[in-house]
């Protein structure tokens, strides 16, 4: 059923509406984690692991213990002491788990494992204090490449090995007879290089317990505050009620704020035990080498066409690194769920290995299962090239057109009410292929070298993966005055939901948006459910924003119809006023309505409740989808190996969009971190397993000099859900690393350089273009 | 480690306090004199959230000392809209371009944007895109940010 806006024509949802939370933040009124003072508080810092392996065999901190201002000093024994080693909620079941405590206790596992926690007066003396304790090390040799991790020195002592897990499709001999048969056969591996989140604000952290309420309140740079607690109880081992999370505003997550740190879940127990306020900040060296990693993967895959160039089986050989401690153990089952991407594929086999190393271990990061688009769509373009067919063309041959849905996928996923053929389509008119292809063949002439690369993709939004993602839940209210509130437990770091969801309530209460406040961020007035991440916010917050809006709507009406002796159906609401259709001087307030609802109940209809909240909770699917293509042209410098991009065009359909304005700006920033990816970020570690990039100045960010201008299309195929909505969080930085290396490779299709390991940053392009001139490609 | 009395004007109020030689003047803004605003992103230079201006100049307030402000005139984002709220037109930009999303880069953005407005010499597009080159935003991908500097670098339409 299609639950349209039930209120008059919207007036907010659809447009370019200026944000809520702008006014406070450019003016310096934002309050973010590190903002907030408590009374009596002291400030934490970490003495963190210098190897990549090591034995703990003595720790001596006489030195710290005697500096003025150190009040408390915390090893891994005196925490083990404390709580009992967690398994992550994201583990699955079945699979063996490493003894993980918050700090290192016998043993360090990678570079930055934290080993002491100090907590001092100021962040100044905590760190002096750090310096001070000496820790004795008998390093061990240390797994640095997941690749080699099969027959590598074992990560942790206590598994058998260092597979974290394996997974395959059931063996399926006509999925092989289909490749023998095939009458192409393409594969490649592709290859991936380790991102860091790095959003600007680092993670952080204010514990303060009050023994007497049994209370632990907590500040929280968090994605959401209830996945906070709901992450912080498992470890700590207490009720979800024990712990009151709060955040304000949070600068950005990008997923490395879904889940409490090692570091963090260390310095909610010493508060605990303290009974004093403790604050950490992450400083960027500490994000840089012990947040949390993603993206260091690769894949062999095998695509199987008919001589037309029709697609007839894949296969998806996955491997990545997890690091030692990861939260999120793998992201493979969304990877394979997510591959047979926008492309009729009628056979489907694939193998996921997720490896232990003495890295950093794996988080989420903006579409964490992304790879499977990465190694798809470049596969795809290879394809074509060894089948000497257009890539365009291959992609228009096995596209999914809207005569095919519902159209239910080879890993059992079912696409409905999507549009990837019209998608592709709006972004080959906005690029102008034929014409680019003319100016690519002169601009070779004269020794320029440019490339046109597209990528076409399905992105699941929602990932209602269970546990405290199932259920999403609002709730509206109207004061006294006639003012309306929202609330709900997703949080914003940085998505403006403060805004899209006051958009979506206005629309349908026929309020002014400046009438409505949307509360959020704190675990004490709103409730139980998930915050920002996996792009379910307009989804789930939204769905049960517009549903309870609608309940809200009914009761005003129906208090309304009661007091005008007018039938509910006839009535509608528009700036803040009830009245009969088409006969305006009739009116009422809504502050008579609320007056009525709250100090008047014999007024109201019969065996009506007084007040006027309405709350709805609902479960979605565990996967909804949108889909986008995108393309872009490239000028590459084969004498410098400098890719300057030349145009972005970007189709997405996120369904109803509430804001294009956000929509766009949430399509930006992840292409833009998609095009960092590819030409700058890379997290490297040596071969001792030291992290190489442990600053901005060696982890480069693409910056306002680097970024093309993105030309923007959209498509609008509303979702049977709640208000039509699909997501848009995470596509950009999904579908843009493989359009650009696609683009790279395009440009540099006459030197055949192998574009399938990324970074493409100038160096390597360097490199590859010498040995390619040397013809040692 | 020893402690020095400093005095600063800090946007328009006098502020005479005693600091430890060591403390940054970003430590100081929001630790000292509760000017939140403004933000520290990396302490170490490259990614501008901390930008402050001082005697008129944008700076990065992670790498200079409280002690060297000593006699400055400082302001800071805290300082840039009218006291009536009315936001300067950098600020205004920004939000009707949609040049920021968590806000948290934004201080920065703003004081380095605001520094060269306001400067006696004009400022085309690519010079004031050049020096947002000192600043990092992870999530608007800058395309608002760029169209608010194309919005502030416009020559105003003849009347």
């Amino acid at each position: 059923m299609s639950q349209a806006s039930a209120g008059a024509a919207a007036r907010y949802v659809g447009q370019h509406v200026v944000r809520k939370e702008d006014p406070r933040m450019l003016t310096g009124q934002g309050r973010y984690v590190d903002d907030n003072v408590v009374p009596g508080m002291l400030h934490a810092a970490f003495v963190r692991s210098p190897h990549a392996k090591a034995r703990i065999v003595h720790i001596d901190f006489a030195a710290a213990r005697a500096l003025p201002g150190v009040h408390g000093i915390y090893t891994g024994a005196d925490i083990a002491a404390m709580v009992k080693p967690a398994r992550s909620l994201h583990w699955p079941p079945n699979v063996p788990y490493p003894v993980t405590m918050p700090l290192a206790h016998t043993d360090v596992r990678y570079v930055g494992d934290p080993v002491v926690l100090i907590v001092a007066d100021d962040r100044y003396i905590a760190e002096d204090a750090a310096e001070l304790v000496e820790v004795e090390y008998d390093p061990q040799d240390a797994l640095v490449d997941y690749m080699t991790a099969n027959n590598g020195p074992k990560v942790h002592p206590d598994l058998d090995s260092n597979l974290l897990w394996e997974m395959a499709s059931p063996a399926d001999p006509e999925l092989d007879a289909i490749f023998a048969s095939a009458a192409h056969v393409v594969e490649k591996t592709i290859t991936q290089q380790r991102y860091i989140n790095s959003p600007m604000e680092t993670r952080g952290i204010i514990a303060s317990h009050s023994a007497a309420e049994n209370l632990t309140t907590i500040w929280s740079a968090s994605q959401g505050v209830h996945q906070t607690a709901y992450y912080l109880a498992n470890a700590l081992a207490c009720d979800i009620a024990d712990l009151r999370v709060i955040a304000g505003d949070v600068g950005a997550g990008f997923g490395g704020k879904v889940h409490p740190g090692r570091d963090e879940i260390a310095v909610v127990i010493a508060a605990r035990h303290m009974r004093r306020p403790i604050k950490y900040i992450e400083d960027r060296m500490e994000h840089l080498i012990a947040s949390a990693q993603a993206r260091e993967e690769s894949a062999l895959v095998k695509l199987a066409f008919d001589a037309k160039g029709i697609l007839l089986a894949a296969k998806f050989d996955y491997q990545h690194d997890s690091g030692a401690y990861p939260w999120l153990p793998s992201v493979g089952p969304l990877a394979v769920n997510a591959f047979p991407g926008p492309y009729r594929l009628p056979k489907f086999g694939w193998r996921v290995r997720a490896w232990y190393t003495n890295t950093v271990g794996l988080g989420a990061y903006r579409g964490p299962w992304m790879f499977e688009t990465v190694a798809r769509e470049q596969v795809i373009d290879i394809a074509a090239k060894q089948m000497g067919i257009d890539s365009l063309e291959l992609r228009r041959r096995n596209v999914i057109h809207t005569a095919d849905q519902p159209y239910k996928t080879a890993s059992g996923q079912v696409y409905d009410r999507v549009s990837p053929d019209q998608t592709l389509e709006k972004v080959v008119d906005m690029i102008d292929v034929p014409v680019f292809r003319k100016v690519q063949e002169a601009a070779r002439k004269e020794g320029r070298y440019l490339g046109l690369g597209m990528s076409v993709y399905m992105e699941p939004t929602v990932n209602a993966i269970g546990g405290i993602r199932t259920t999403f839940q609002a709730e509206t209210r109207m004061d006294a005055s006639g003012r309306i509130t929202v609330s709900s437990h997703i949080g914003n770091p940085g998505n403006s939901m403060e805004t899209t969801l006051a958009q979506i309530a206005a629309d349908e209460l026929g309020v002014d948006i400046k009438d409505v406040r949307v509360v959020y961020g704190d675990t004490a007035n709103t409730q139980f459910g998930p915050g920002a991440g996996g792009s379910k916010q307009a989804v789930g917050a939204g769905g049960a924003v517009t549903v309870a809006a609608q309940a809200l709507r009914k009761k005003i009406l129906a208090i309304g119809a009661k007091m005008l002796e007018a039938a509910p159906e006839d009535l509608t609401i528009e700036n803040g006023k009830v009245f009969v259709k088409g006969i305006p001087q009739v009116e009422l307030t809504l502050k008579k309505i609320a007056e009525s609802a709250y100090y008047l109940p014999k007024t109201l209809p019969e065996g009506m409740e007084p007040g006027l909240a309405t709350s709805h909770r609902m479960t979605l699917p565990v996967t909804h989808w949108a889909n986008a293509a995108h393309a872009c042209t490239v000028d590459v410098d084969v004498e410098t190996g400098v890719v300057k991009i030349l145009r972005w065009v970007a189709s997405e359909d996120c369904g109803v969009m509430i804001n294009p304005t956000v929509v766009e700006g949430q399509m930006s920033g992840g292409i833009v971190q998609g095009i960092g990816g590819v030409l700058l970020e890379h997290s490297l570690y040596d071969e001792r397993g030291n992290p190489l990039a442990a600053s901005f100045k060696d982890y480069l960010l693409p910056l306002a000099t680097d970024v093309p201008v993105i030309e923007y299309s959209h498509v609008c195929t509303p979702s049977d859900t709640p208000g039509g909505f699909k997501g848009a969080g995470e596509g950009g930085a999904i579908i843009a690393p493989p359009t650009l290396a696609n683009a790279i490779a395009d440009a540099l299709a006459p030197f055949n350089i192998d574009c399938s390991r990324m970074p493409l940053s100038p160096d390597r392009l360097l490199m590859a273009l010498e040995a390619s001139r040397s013809g040692k490609a | 480690m020893s402690d020095h009395t400093i005095q600063t004007k800090i946007n328009g109020n006098v502020v005479k306090k005693t600091v430890a030689a060591r403390k940054t003047l970003a430590d100081f803004l929001r630790v000292d004199c509760s000017l939140t605003g403004t933000h520290i992103g990396c302490e170490h230079g490259v990614c501008g959230a901390c930008t402050v201006m001082v005697d008129g100049l944008a700076v990065r307030s992670c790498l200079m000392l409280a002690v060297q402000a000593d006699g400055a005139e400082i302001r800071t984002v805290e300082g840039v809209a009218k006291e009536d709220g009315t936001l300067h037109r950098v600020q205004q930009a920004l939000q009707e371009e949609h040049g920021l999303q968590c806000g948290f880069c934004t201080p920065g953005f703003v004081m380095t944007l605001v520094s060269l407005v306001e400067r006696k010499e004009p400022i085309d597009e690519e010079e004031m895109k050049a020096a947002l080159s000192g600043h990092i935003c992870r999530c608007t991908g800058y395309q608002g940010i760029l169209r608010a500097v194309k919005k502030l670098t416009a020559t105003p339409a003849k009347a």
